[in-house]
């Protein structure tokens, strides 16, 4: 077999395993992190310079920052199944998500700016603990599961 | 004159020439600003009772672990950490409010698979009604479908197969109505057996996919 007879082989290789990506993978390169669940009062997502509202149904990316107002609050499902809950008066930054639905392998790197947050952890800390990180202007937190509450009133 | 009255008169006046005391130091008025608030965590229960842990890392100290249920700990700004219990209704009274607006926990129900194959066996098909009434109570519902095969084979063909098992379920769940939009598929292969075995043992309960809805 000629040399480029093999890379036309490899070629069709690759492409046959980028067809069978399944819509997860895509789902990750789009940097979807996960979506609103539920919405209470004044709620805005800050991406890129834009606010936007923030409404059940909103899809949650990598970098997000949410924000809420008084007498509000936000709960978002990531894709690894974990539950983020943003209180009144909070600023959260999704500074950095991902995760393989196959391997389980990935990294959660959340900061509370103000305000208060409920997390119930989801598959990501059981496959890969050391990358699950919250944090805090005076702690970081590593997660081993499940539920917690963090608050902080902020710099 | 009395001289006891001069005495007085003259003792009246040295008192009235004296220079008038000092006024008492005014009471300080503390501007200082109000003390910071110190970051707070508490560890809840899980749903099935249990408690898991956070690890606490704040300024040059060493690591606190938090593993109880209502245990809770405060981080001042300087970075000192102390951990103690807490009363569940004080926990509930502070966040009430952020606890009810947690989102609905997921739920999961999970089908089998006649071996080597990617059919249903007969009664897993029972369970999709359940999902549907699952999907109707939820307002912004998406459903994973998660494939898993037993440890026949080699760990890609695992893979590649549990991704059909779960394109399979997929086309089902279009078929009786789930919105494709909703539905998102992957293949954990034999990574996760519900029952754990050697390698190449063949294990019908471990032919499945699990269906997740959140």
């Amino acid at each position: 077999m000629g040399v480029s007879q093999r890379r036309w082989i490899v070629a069709a290789a690759l492409l046959a395993a980028a067809a069978t990506a399944t819509n997860a993978w895509a789902a990750d390169a789009a940097g979807e992190a996960g979506m609103v669940k539920t919405s209470r009062g004044s709620v805005t997502i800050e991406r890129q310079g834009a606010q936007l509202a923030a409404a059940p149904g909103f899809k949650v990316l990598s970098s997000d920052r949410v924000r809420t107002g008084a007498d509000s609050a936000v709960g978002i499902t990531l894709r690894d199944n974990t539950s983020l809950t943003a209180g009144a008066n909070t600023v959260l930054t999704l500074d950095r998500y991902a995760f393989n639905p196959t391997t389980h392998e990935g990294a959660m790197q959340t900061s509370l700016q103000k305000g208060s947050l409920a997390v119930i952890s989801g598959k990501l800390p059981k496959a890969s603990p050391d990358t699950v990180r919250f944090q805090t202007s005076s702690v970081t937190l590593g997660v081993r599961g499940t539920s917690f509450i963090i608050e902080s009133a902020g710099e | 004159m009395h001289p006891a009255i001069v005495f007085a008169i003259a003792g009246l006046f040295a008192w009235l020439n004296q220079a008038p005391p000092p006024p008492p130091p005014k009471p300080e008025v503390k501007v200082e600003a109000p003390k910071p608030q110190p970051d707070r965590v508490v560890l809840l229960p899980d749903a099935d009772g249990n408690a898991g842990a956070v690890v606490l890392r704040a300024g040059a100290g060493p690591e606190q672990v938090v593993d109880k249920a209502y245990l809770g700990a405060e981080i001042t700004r300087e970075g000192a950490v102390t951990v103690s219990p807490q009363d569940p209704a004080d926990v509930q009274a502070r966040y009430g409010a952020l606890l009810s607006a947690r989102p609905a926990a997921p739920a999961s129900y999970m089908v089998y698979f006649q071996s080597g194959a990617n059919a249903l066996t007969p009664e897993s098909r029972a369970v999709f009604d359940e999902l549907k009434a699952e999907l109707a109570r939820r307002p912004v519902p998406e459903v994973q479908v998660i494939g898993h095969t037993d440890r026949v084979g080699r760990l890609e063909a695992n893979d590649e197969l549990s991704r059909r098992r779960a394109d399979a379920v997929r086309d089902i769940l279009v078929a009786a109505g789930v919105p494709r939009g909703q539905i998102e598929t992957s293949g954990r292969g034999e990574r996760e057996p519900l029952v754990p075995t050697a390698d190449e043992v063949a294990e019908p309960r471990n032919r499945r996919v699990e269906i997740s809805v959140r």
